[in-house]
């Protein structure tokens, strides 16, 4: 399938899928010559504003799920404004194969670039992404270096000009005197230089999405002091609250732009787990993040979005006469993951396994009771090693406890022992375990310090263990 | 067993402080532990709700903080409603808190990366008012930060408990230093009670109350918390006259 536009006076291909790329169908052949080479492939006429519109929609996606600074580049792309958001992802890397894990399973191919500048990001993730690119910033100049100059995001016909004197790569335009590029090509080719290369400013415009609720307060005068910016915020979020109450809605996810006076856009971005319209609560978890604003010379626009919205209707509370009802906490568990960044508050709650380090599975702080609990009457250790540490131990086989141990460069004597308390390896889970065997103990020093310690195998069979012993846990 | 003191003129004055210091609040009231001797050397009778406790392991527990976390949460477990445990270390194993009478579905768990911000959690979950008791689990406690986290407990009524664990021994001594808290104990493994067969019995403690806010300094060797969250008295010592064997008359009769 190939899709026929207008460029200039003359009709062309403008895009060709995969199959058509494979029978040498190109964007940019005429389409009368396209036609002539497969008279039977499909061809669409080009819909610009359809694009546009459908990136626009793309954008708004990104928004929601990724960072609060998004816009769409025209034609083919969205720039995204990372800053702060990755950790929420565990890392860049993670980040980038999410966009382009869910963009494949909508039927989108996608590649991304990461680096300090727009510019940079553009180039990067036209020319070098397969599929993704993740440059720091201070090697990103070195990175696009080598990268025609069509990657610059120059003027029509600039790049053929360039080509005409010699000029193919972005490192060749930049190792020239720059006056006198100035001088040929005009301002254009030196500001997209200097915004590749991170030295001019590029604000991104973040995309406007009117069936968002938001709200917009410009001053007359920038502001910058804390006090002044809280106030403001707390206004806010009053008008917000008045329109989500309007519509039925509550607040999954906030962001707070400011535009400051030198054009440069700072952002705070909080969500909550539940929908959530009150005033006060709302403007809490804004100023506990307002420390990360810089203001700069000043703010001269605040914008207040609630991206993310659901509804929320007043309930009644249930409530019975005997017992006091169970204060909500959710306001403080939204504030502290805020703080933390999310999967840093959980509960832990049983799991089927009978292996310990699987016992315990996470799950969200405002999860609703589980009214599970542990296999009680075995004993488990208060603390659990991370990983089994290897002791040395010498017990009689097949299944006494050890006489004596060595963890830590200490020998202890045992006093009292427990066990064992055969575990067996979940071959469901990983085919190396099939013939696996713990046999857990309890022991007890002279002292009275408690551990929880383990030999591999079973002690008759050998293919279940080779007999070394670990110490797994300590008791209270 | 120990008789209750009689009221001196200390007792009337240290009401009347303790009536200046509230402000006008009324006291949030005290979480007894349900064992006489222990209760008997609380200055109200049990441990103060609205105040920061300071525990701490004796010897090796007090690298893995073992038998102060089941300590700790055999308290917070007697408490009404959810308890935030704040944490560094990711080592504690949350079964190990059910059998200690802290049921899985009250605790929520936060991991923060570094001290500075246990202790703001800590605060922040104080000050919130709507939990049954915040643990914390710290290494360094300054007078400062202590004193917020007290007052910030005295502000809800919320109880504090600060679980100290250090990474090398020699920090250990850093338990010496004062701190506001209201009480400070310290809890060290003992064997564990004898069993007629072979096997591990119920673990015992050594809890010394090193420091109380207007009251004793004393010890006491208890049997560890059950899964109801209750400390014991050991059976040889409520009992002294159980002669050894004694178990195999109860069992035949």
């Amino acid at each position: 399938m190939i899709l026929v536009g207008a460029a200039g006076r003359r009709r062309v291909v403008l895009a060709a899928n995969a199959a058509a790329l494979a029978l040498r169908l190109q964007p940019g052949m005429p389409a009368a010559q396209a036609r002539a080479l497969r008279a039977d492939a499909l061809a669409e006429p080009a819909d610009p504003a359809g694009d546009a519109r459908a990136l626009d929609q793309l954008a708004l996606w990104a928004l929601k799920r990724y960072a609060p600074v998004v816009a769409a580049d025209p034609p083919d792309g969205l720039v995204l404004d990372v800053t702060g958001a990755t950790h929420l992802w565990g890392g860049e890397t993670a980040l980038l194969q999410d966009i382009i894990d869910r963009l494949a399973a909508v039927g989108i191919t996608a590649r991304a670039a990461m680096t300090g500048s727009w510019g940079a990001a553009h180039a990067l993730a036209r020319w070098v992404a397969r599929p993704m690119a993740i440059v720091p910033s201070d090697q990103s100049g070195r990175a696009i270096a080598d990268l025609p100059v069509q990657a610059l995001r120059l003027p029509k016909g600039m790049a053929a000009a360039l080509g005409k004197v010699g000029i193919d790569h972005v490192g060749e335009i930049e190792a020239k005197p720059r006056a006198r590029l100035a001088l040929r090509f005009g301002p254009k080719l030196t500001r997209r230089l200097d915004q590749a290369y991170g030295r001019a400013a590029e604000p991104i415009q973040p995309i406007e999405a009117p069936e968002l609720v938001q709200a917009r307060r410009a001053f007359a005068e920038p502001i910058g002091a804390p006090e002044t910016l809280a106030r403001y915020t707390l206004k806010l979020v009053e008008v917000l609250c008045a329109q989500l109450e309007a519509k039925g809605l509550g607040a999954r996810l906030l962001d707070l732009r400011f535009h400051r006076v030198d054009n440069r856009l700072e952002t705070i971005r909080v969500g909550t787990a539940r929908p959530v319209r009150d005033i006060k609560r709302l403007t809490r978890l804004l100023c506990d993040k307002l420390e990360t604003v810089d203001p700069g010379f000043g703010v001269d626009t605040m914008v207040l979005v609630a991206t993310l919205a659901e509804p929320l209707d007043w309930k009644l509370v249930a409530t019975d006469l005997t017992t006091p009802a169970a204060p909500d906490i959710a306001d403080l568990v939204d504030m502290l993951s805020n703080r933390l960044g999310p999967g840093r508050l959980y509960r832990l709650a049983p799991a089927q396994s009978d292996v310990p380090e699987r016992s315990t599975r996470k799950i969200a702080a405002t999860a609703p009771p589980t009214a599970q609990a542990w296999q009680a009457g075995w004993p488990r250790p208060a603390r659990l090693l991370a990983r089994p540490e290897l002791i040395e131990a010498m017990a009689l086989l097949p299944d006494q406890p050890p006489v004596s141990f060595t963890w830590r460069g200490v020998r202890r004597r045992v006093r009292r022992a427990d066990g064992p308390e055969r575990i067996f390896g979940e071959w469901w889970r990983r085919d190396g375990e099939i013939d696996a065997v713990r046999d857990y103990f309890q022991l007890e020093d002279e002292a009275g310090d408690r551990f929880w310690v383990f030999r591999r195998g079973d002690g008759e069979l050998p293919w279940t263990g080779d007999l070394t012993w670990y110490l797994h846990g300590v008791f209270g | 067993m120990l008789e209750p003191r009689p009221r001196s003129a200390f007792d009337t004055l240290r009401a009347e402080i303790q009536r200046i210091e509230a402000s006008g609040r009324a006291p949030p009231g005290v979480l007894p532990f349900g064992v006489d001797t222990l209760d008997q050397r609380l200055p109200a009778g049990g441990l103060a709700l609205g105040a920061l406790h300071e525990v701490a392991g004796g010897g090796p527990g007090a690298l893995d903080g073992a038998a102060p976390a089941l300590f700790a949460a055999g308290i917070a477990g007697r408490t009404r409603g959810q308890v935030l445990w704040c944490l560094t270390r990711r080592d504690l194993f949350a079964p190990s808190l059910e059998q200690s009478g802290l049921a899985s579905d009250r605790v929520i768990y936060v991991e923060a990366g570094d001290e500075k911000t246990v202790l703001a959690c800590f605060e922040e979950g104080l000050r919130h008012g709507g939990l049954g008791a915040v643990v914390g689990e710290v290494v360094r406690l300054s007078m400062t930060a202590s004193r917020r986290l007290q007052l910030a407990a005295e502000g809800s009524g919320t109880l504090a408990l600060a679980v100290r664990r250090w990474r090398r021994e020699a920090e250990a001594a850093d338990f010496g230093q004062p701190t506001a808290a209201t009480t400070r104990w310290r809890v060290s493994a003992l064997p564990s009670s004898p069993l007629p067969t072979t096997g591990v019995g119920r673990a015992r403690w050594f809890v010394e109350l090193l420091r109380c806010k207007a009251g004793d300094a004393a010890d006491f060797e208890l049997e560890a918390c059950d899964e109801t969250g209750r400390l014991a008295l050991p059976a040889d010592l409520a009992h002294r006259s159980l002669a050894p064997g004694a178990w195999q008359v109860r069992a035949a009769g």
